[in-house]
């Protein structure tokens, strides 16, 4: 099948477009905008069957997006940084509603300093919320991750938003080839949607979203939203291998590169792994037998998955590309925390880099990789460190003395 | 237009759609406004609300309505109308529904979600036209949290953020905002006041509204006996006095062309209305304040000076 060059952003449009998805309120961002700009054309040209609308904020857009999905559509939204926090209220909310929203954010750093480069604090500011995350490596994956995240978000033993997340500027303005699925492939992988539990119509009244008074009803159905996303890591595998077979295309919990017989394991998530792979192949062709796991959904946690990838080895070290001010790396503490009653485990290290969309260069890969060897050696684990080059460095001193900051 | 509007409280409809036995205070004025809304808009009704008083009106496992409803967030009910009016749409557009099983959105918020948090989400509804109704029942402050100040808070009167002491003799220090204004600058198709006390100009607004496609608008004056620190017993007098003294104003706006719907033959004194109050008695006692009194009359004599003119 013929693939066309595609950004990040135009292959969301595309999952989105070839999921037959009946309604759009929208709302502009960058790094985001040139997704809803994609559907709103199609739209206008008669290329897709959808109602769009935009809105006056991101809190009114995910209302707005989440209502019609409880009112028994096909919905879509895409957000990124300071909009997705802007609309945080009802990220809670609609997942609370039991809607199966896909959403797209773009991962960009958080203000302030207000910026437009990536990480992942505002993606992983929504961890707790509810929704379920894929996270991406390739425009390909965005596409293709859109129409598995319809399908896990509309099954009936789950019924939770998804996340699809990619990258600003590193997959979101980077074009790469993407096949994209003919729609009578996805038609079969991906029916349309007829909510039995969730709709608005005359006849057969609904209450939705209503409130409740004492902590045991109020329990029960914020468990039962942890028990459906724990029913994702099972529904996530048969969606994927079904995906395989339609579309030759395989996603596991979990992306392992050079993983099988490494001693040392770079642990990251989304576009920055293809960094960090590079490094891997490099390291190897030094003798180390590094590897590298990146994080593809991160909720449900794979906790399994990622316990079995790592069993054995030497030392992990987990990249976190944010920061949890007075705290550090967020993913570091979840695989610590899924480690600690794990007999067997390795050293595991915590860096943090790629702040802001900061480059990690190959010699900081190599850092890492020395760090892992020298705390295997010497069984001392060190201090979570920040990824942060002489030059750069330099540079940063440089503009403080201009700014009067010596 | 082929509505005849109703005489009399006898013509009302018996039938309701909000059902007794609600969490509400006894004397709610906005719970009766409520009633006589749905009355009037019938059972085919989605309501999406908005966090106050009236989020505790569909408590799990029970609904008092007999159409559905949607709770939101404070700040967004419009855009959740919007959401479900668009599905709604596409729906019988795209047959998976039939057109008689559409409903009317209705929105449901107080005055906090309307004249403060939830402008711009209700500005961006009524700009985009969208067909849906919007009730605010107007108690004229935050009363879900304890009666605080809300941008509805009429001058003078106290709250629980604007509380009557020795630095501050008057309580709230500025006047209400003029919702009906900053929504009729949106020239909406239709827009109105609405009293419980006036049930018959309640429900003939309803149905003249029903005509018009896009965004129909209703604000209810709503007395609430425990912020306003009166007798359940009295919030229809004083729904009634409110409009007598000419402080609520019952009128609609049809594309912005204003039309008052009753001008009180003679004006009674806003003292009448103010003096019941506990949320006003300051003024009375222990010294009577009557500068603050007389300037409450002036505003009052100022807007119907511009209404006569
Ligand atoms: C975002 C947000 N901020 C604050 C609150 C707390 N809160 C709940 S109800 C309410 C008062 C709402 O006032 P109003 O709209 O006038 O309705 P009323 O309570 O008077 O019925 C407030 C402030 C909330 N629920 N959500
Ligand atoms: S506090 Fe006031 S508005 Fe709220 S339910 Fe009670 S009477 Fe009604
Ligand atoms: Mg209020």
């Amino acid at each position: 099948m013929a693939k066309e060059m595609l950004t990040g952003n135009a292959a969301a449009a595309w999952g989105v477009r070839l999921a037959e998805v009946d309604y759009i309120p929208a709302y502009p961002v960058t790094p985001q905008t040139e997704i809803i700009e994609t559907i709103a054309r199609w739209i206008s040209n008669g290329d897709m069957d959808a109602r769009f609308v935009t809105m006056d904020s991101e809190h009114s857009m995910i209302t707005a997006a989440g209502a019609a999905s409880a009112a028994g559509v096909r919905a879509f939204t895409a957000s990124s940084s300071q909009g997705l926090l802007y609309g945080f209220e009802m990220l809670y909310t609609v997942a609370g509603w039991r809607v199966p929203l896909v959403m797209v954010n773009v991962s960009r750093g958080l203000s302030a300093p207000i910026t437009l480069e990536p990480d992942h604090n505002d993606i992983l500011a929504a961890r707790d919320c509810g929704f379920l995350q894929i996270h991406c490596e390739t425009c390909q994956e965005v596409l293709d991750s859109i129409l598995i995240a319809y399908r896990i978000a509309e099954d009936e033993k789950i019924l939770l938003p998804v996340f699809v997340n990619l990258d600003g500027f590193l997959l979101s303005f980077t074009r790469e080839p993407v096949e994209i699925p003919l729609l009578d492939d996805v038609k079969k992988f991906l029916p349309a949607y007829t909510p039995k539990h969730a709709f608005f119509r005359s006849g057969k009244p609904m209450a939705q979203g209503v409130s409740v008074l004492g902590g045991p009803i109020y329990s029960y159905f914020k468990y039962q939203m942890h028990l459906a996303a724990m029913n994702g890591l099972a529904v996530y595998k048969e969606v994927c291998k079904e995906f395989e077979n339609i579309f030759g295309r395989r996603y596991d919990t979990t992306d392992g590169y050079m993983l099988e017989d490494a001693e040392y394991v770079l642990i990251m998530m989304d576009s920055f792994s293809t960094l960090g792979k590079a490094a891997v192949k490099k390291a190897r062709e030094k003798g180390i037998k590094a590897g590298l796991l990146r994080l593809r959904l991160l909720r449900p946690f794979p906790e399994r998955d990622i316990m079995a990838a790592i069993k054995g080895k030497k030392a992990a070290a987990v990249l976190d590309q944010n920061i949890s001010i007075g705290k550090g790396g967020i993913l570091h503490s979840e695989i610590a925390g899924a480690m600690f009653n794990e007999k067997e485990r390795p050293l595991l290290l915590s860096f943090i880099g790629g702040l802001g969309g900061k480059n990690i260069s190959p010699v900081e890969f190599e850092f890492i990789f020395d760090t892992m060897i020298n705390a295997e050696k010497t069984g001392v684990v060190p201090e979570p460190h920040l990824l942060y080059t002489e030059a750069e460095w330099k540079e940063m001193e440089r503009v403080k003395k201009i700014a009067g900051k010596v | 237009m082929n509505i005849t509007p109703i005489k009399s409280i006898k013509d009302l409809p018996l039938e309701d759609n909000l059902f007794p036995g609600t969490a509400m205070c006894a004397g709610c004025g906005g719970l009766l406004a409520l009633r006589h809304c749905l009355k009037a808009l019938g059972e085919k009704t989605v309501i999406v609300n908005a966090a106050g008083c009236f989020t505790l009106l569909s408590i799990y496992p029970f609904t008092p309505f007999k159409g559905s409803w949607l709770y939101t967030a404070m700040a967004s009910a419009p855009a959740g109308a919007q959401g479900v009016r668009d599905a709604l749409d596409i729906l019988i557009k795209k047959g998976r529904i039939k057109q008689d099983e559409d409903l009317k959105v209705v929105v449901l918020t107080g005055d906090g979600a309307a004249y403060d948090m939830g402008l711009s989400s209700t500005s961006g509804a009524i700009y985009r036209n969208l067909d849906f109704y919007y009730i605010c029942y107007d108690n004229e402050a935050y009363g879900n949290t304890g009666f605080q100040w809300s941008g509805a808070t009429p001058y003078a009167s106290k709250t629980g953020t604007t509380p009557v002491g020795k630095f501050n003799p008057t309580g709230a220090e500025v006047s209400k905002k003029n919702l009906f204004e900053i929504w009729r600058s949106h020239k909406p198709p239709y827009l109105a006041t609405i009293s419980p006390a006036h049930q018959v100009d309640l429900f003939n607004k309803f149905k003249k509204a029903e005509e018009y496609k896009g965004p129909k608008l209703f604000i209810s004056h709503s007395p609430c006996p425990p912020g306003w620190a009166t007798d359940p017993s009295h919030s229809v007098k004083l729904a009634k006095l409110s409009v007598d003294t000419g402080i609520w104003a019952l009128k609609e706006a049809i594309y912005g062309e204003v039309r008052h719907t009753l001008v009180p033959k003679k004006f009674k004194p806003v003292e009448e209305y103010l003096e019941g109050q506990g949320r006003f008695t300051h003024l009375f006692k222990p010294v009577r304040q009557e500068d603050t009194i007389s300037k409450i009359q002036e505003m009052v004599n100022e807007y119907w000076k511009g209404v006569k003119e």
